[in-house]
């Protein structure tokens, strides 16, 4: 096992294993600013119990996602020394800016959040509840910036093989930053939303809490289904972005193998990459130029216009790719379903329902995570897209056996804290809302 | 290109003084940690000092990552030196800080493994303390590099006694600024405790500055003629005297004020000593300095308007949450959080 694959292993792992708690993160933090807001709109205290409910599962997802964030911040100079040597100029900048402008942020105010309920006014409580939202979603700009940068480069000049910045703003708005960052909150919306609608679920089919629950499940269901539709817009617009910008990521996405007018989505298939072909294949005709082009016989460039060793893996960015889709699609039709059942007024009843909810948990996941594994391996064999390969990017002082040491520890701790962090979770989802207090005010029935 | 020049010594300064902030925030929590089986002796001390930590330290954390990103933003070939050399000893420090980040947290939710989550805060926090400075005085001592700038050592080239003493030093250091910390957040016979330690502690920080001196004298022999460098090491020597005094007064936020500027002074000897290198090479030529380690001046300027307007809300606000957690920490009472 070579240097450069087991840098690869070992930061597909780190990020892969961070990228499960962000998303949560983001979609919590929403929540609980909306919960925030009907009580304060309402007075009903049930808001109370649940923001107070609410930011005790971010608390212990929040310390998952700072304590494998960590690892992150310092895996370029770590692993990818030739990376961060080549494109330092302008990559430590977003780096730098997103400790400054957001973790502070989020960390000093998710400090209040947790601890200090009694000690300030619930005005500076709101606001600090609002500043957390805000940080973390300022710090997901900051590391899609830099994300983008990779996929789609721009703002800079080659000076003696080293990037150097022409224009920050170009850098930090690259082609792929906007949509990325849309794309990306979304998701952690739907994921945030679910988990919420999950915990509400959970309450309805014990019997608990029956009333703080609806209350809980009524504002995750809209977050839910209205963030699932966008996605399919998002997305959307993002397809478009890559055929522009990465047609040969597109082509691998699609296991598109020749160049083609009206080129047909493949809704299914086997890639076989040796012999350039899609086993079992069910293909929409044209659709693939209509979804990417708007127009059903636009050329859809195909992998055999891109030189062998300049062209992506197809397998997983495929799979990737697709699954996403799937789930995709899986989450507007939970959401149109729920809110047909909601208008009915029968959504804390529908058993059906409930228990698909919770069936549902770990699909947000599965979808970002493959999500990231098509956009960063459709990405390969660059690091840094057309510009740097991912070859010449790893550090070169470091021994193939203290990467895989490293890996090995690296799982080892993930799956400790993985373990004891799911388990406090759902000891916390299981401890309930808590009851209303005698004589409490109106709504807590 | 006279303000590049400018820009990238005001880098080495900022870089500092992240640095710096870094050691006196998280410092006295790193202090605590690696203290807390010593200074608590039952449940209630314990959540006492936990307490006194808890809601402040992921926000002392951060001005480490804000370090080490603007490091990478000004001086990307030396963060990449650094980073990819020390590879081992690094990741030391990273499984250290993921255990620690969670154990508090943990700590107290998951009562199955309080002790493994209590060992883990208390490793975690032992092991940066020491491995801090030994990286640190490896920079200053020198590695060595290659033509390219390549760390050309080991694990055990790291091992060298004026690290390993230079280790000693920021452990003493870490340790006496957080059992002042200590005191400042207990009562009672916890804050006695407290005291009692960190007198010892200071006399063990003098030891060790002492001992460090002469190691300098040793290996860096040119650093004793560098003026500025003794005026920061009687700024340490007149911290601790202070701190000392204000300890015997029971005066215990004056006595964290002058462990804090003890730190002011460390660092200021390692700038002064250090400049114009980032990392010092075996073979002068070959040093990484803030001339050829550094980013371009456009990204030197961007840098600085971050810091410029990022900054001063980071500490407007960090004053802001110190002062929602002042006061001592009583267990169980409002706010006192684990
Ligand atoms: C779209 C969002 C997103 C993405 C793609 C990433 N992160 Fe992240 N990160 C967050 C969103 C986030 C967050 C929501 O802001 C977190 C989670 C919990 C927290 O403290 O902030 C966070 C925490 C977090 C921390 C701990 C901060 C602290 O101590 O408070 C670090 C150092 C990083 N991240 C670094 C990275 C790096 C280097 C990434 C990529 C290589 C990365 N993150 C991907
Ligand atoms: C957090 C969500 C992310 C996930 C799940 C993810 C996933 C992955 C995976 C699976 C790989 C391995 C690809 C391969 O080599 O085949 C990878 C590589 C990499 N990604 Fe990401 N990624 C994420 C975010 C980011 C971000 C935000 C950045 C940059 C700031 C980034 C930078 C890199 C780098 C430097 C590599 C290694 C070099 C390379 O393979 O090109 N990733 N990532
Ligand atoms: C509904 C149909 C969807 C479409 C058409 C779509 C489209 C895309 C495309 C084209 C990319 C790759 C971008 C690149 O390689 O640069 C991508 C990436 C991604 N997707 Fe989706 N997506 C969909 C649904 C979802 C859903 C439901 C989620 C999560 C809940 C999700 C999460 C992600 C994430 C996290 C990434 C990686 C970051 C990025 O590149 O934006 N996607 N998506």
């Amino acid at each position: 096992m070579d240097a450069v694959f087991l840098a690869r292993i070992q930061f597909g792992l780190t990020a892969g294993f961070h990228f499960l708690f962000p998303p949560t993160t983001l979609g919590l933090s929403l929540l609980i600013v909306i919960v925030e807001t009907l009580y304060v709109k309402t007075k009903d205290a049930v808001y109370q119990r649940l923001s107070v409910y609410l930011v005790k599962i971010l608390g212990t997802v929040f310390v998952m996602g700072v304590a494998t964030g960590i690892a992150l911040e310092f895996a370029f100079g770590n692993n990818w020394a030739a990376y961060s040597r080549t494109v330092g100029d302008i990559f430590g900048a977003p780096l730098a800016a997103e400790a400054v402008f957001s973790f502070f942020l989020e960390s000093v105010f998710l400090g209040i959040l947790v601890f200090g309920r009694d000690r300030v006014s619930s005005r500076t409580y709101r606001l600090s509840v609002f500043l957390v939202f805000f940080g973390a979603h300022l710090s997901g700009l900051w590391i899609i910036i830099a994300n983008s940068w990779m996929q789609t480069p721009a703002g800079f000049r080659l000076e003696g093989g080293r990037a150097v910045l022409t224009s920050f703003g170009q850098a930090a708005f690259n082609p792929s930053t906007v949509i990325r960052f849309v794309h990306t909150i979304l998701g952690g919306w739907t994921t945030g939303a679910l988990v919420a609608m999950a915990v509400a679920a959970w309450l309805l089919l014990k019997g608990r809490s029956a009333a703080a629950a609806a209350h809980l499940m009524k504002p995750a269901l809209a977050v839910f289904a209205v963030s699932a539709v966008l996605q399919l817009g998002s997305g959307h617009l993002h397809s478009m972005q890559v055929t522009r910008t990465q047609p040969e990521k597109m082509a691998a996405f699609e296991a598109h193998w020749k160049t083609m007018d009206g080129a047909p989505f493949t809704v299914f298939g086997i890639p076989d990459e040796k012999n350039e072909r899609t086993l079992l294949a069910v293909r929409i005709p044209k659709m693939l130029s209509m979804l990417v082009h708007l127009d059903p016989e636009g050329r859809v460039l195909g992998l055999d216009e891109f030189p062998k060793d300049e062209r992506p893996p197809v397998f997983l960015p495929f799979a990737g790719y697709h699954l996403m889709i799937l789930f995709g699609l899986l989450f507007i039709l939970m959401g149109v379903w729920g809110v047909w059942l909601q208008a009915r007024k029968k959504l804390a009843t529908s058993r059906a329902y409930l228990k698909l909810v919770l069936f549902a948990v770990p699909f947000p996941y599965l979808a970002n995570e493959t999500g990231w594994i098509a956009a960063e391996v459709g990405r390969q064999p660059w690091a840094v897209f057309r510009v740097l390969r991912t070859s010449e990017a790893v550090s070169t002082v470091v021994p193939a056996g203290n990467i895989l040491f490293s890996i090995v520890v690296f799982s080892l701790i993930y799956a400790l804290i993985g373990v004891a962090g799911l388990t406090i979770i759902l000891r916390t989802v299981r401890g309930g809302p808590g009851e209303p207090a005698a004589g409490a005010p109106k709504g807590e029935a | 290109m006279a303000g590049w020049d400018l820009l990238r010594n005001v880098w080495f300064l900022l870089i500092g003084v992240l640095l710096a902030g870094y050691s006196i925030l998280d410092g006295f929590d790193l202090g605590v940690g690696a203290l807390l089986p010593f200074l608590a002796r039952n449940e209630d001390e314990k959540r006492t000092l936990i307490g006194a930590v808890g809601p402040v330290w992921d926000g002392n954390e951060v001005w480490l990552l804000a370090g080490g990103g603007a490091l990478f933003a000004a001086f990307p070939a030396a963060y990449a030196t650094v980073f990819s050399g020390f590879y081992l000893a690094l990741m030391l420090v990273l499984f250290a800080l993921i255990l620690r980040a969670v154990s508090l947290e943990f700590r107290a939710h998951d009562p199955v493994r309080r002790k493994l989550w209590e060992a883990a805060f208390v490793g975690g926090s032992v092991l940066p303390a020491l491995l801090f400075g030994v990286a640190l005085g490896n920079v200053v001592v020198g590695v060595p590099l290659d033509a390219r700038t390549e760390f050309t050592g080991s694990f055990f080239t790291l091992l060298r006694p004026l690290p390993l003493v230079f280790g000693l030093l920021g452990l003493c250091a870490f340790l006496l600024h957080g059992a002042v910390y200590a005191s400042l957040k207990s009562e009672g016979v916890l804050r006695q405790r407290a005291e009692r330690t960190s007198l010892v502690l200071a006399a063990a920080f003098a030891a060790a500055f002492a001992l460090s001196l002469v190691m300098v004298g040793i290996y860096l022999p040119a650093a004793l003629k560098n003026i500025p460098a003794w005026v920061f090491a009687a700024i340490v020597v007149l911290s601790l005297a202070l701190l000392v005094a204000a300890l015997k007064k029971g005066r215990d936020g004056r006595a964290f004020f002058f462990s804090s500027s003890a730190f002011l002074g460390l660092w200021g000897i390692v700038g002064a000593v250090q400049y114009p290198n980032l990392v010092r090479a075996t073979d002068p030529d070959l040093s990484l300095t803030i001339r050829n380690a550094s980013s371009s001046a456009l990204t030197l300027k961007v840098m600085l308007i971050v810091a410029l307007v990022g900054m001063p809300l980071v500490v407007g606000y960090t004053i802001f949450a110190f002062r929602v957690f002042k006061g001592k920490v009583r267990p169980g009472g409002a706010g006192a959080g684990y």
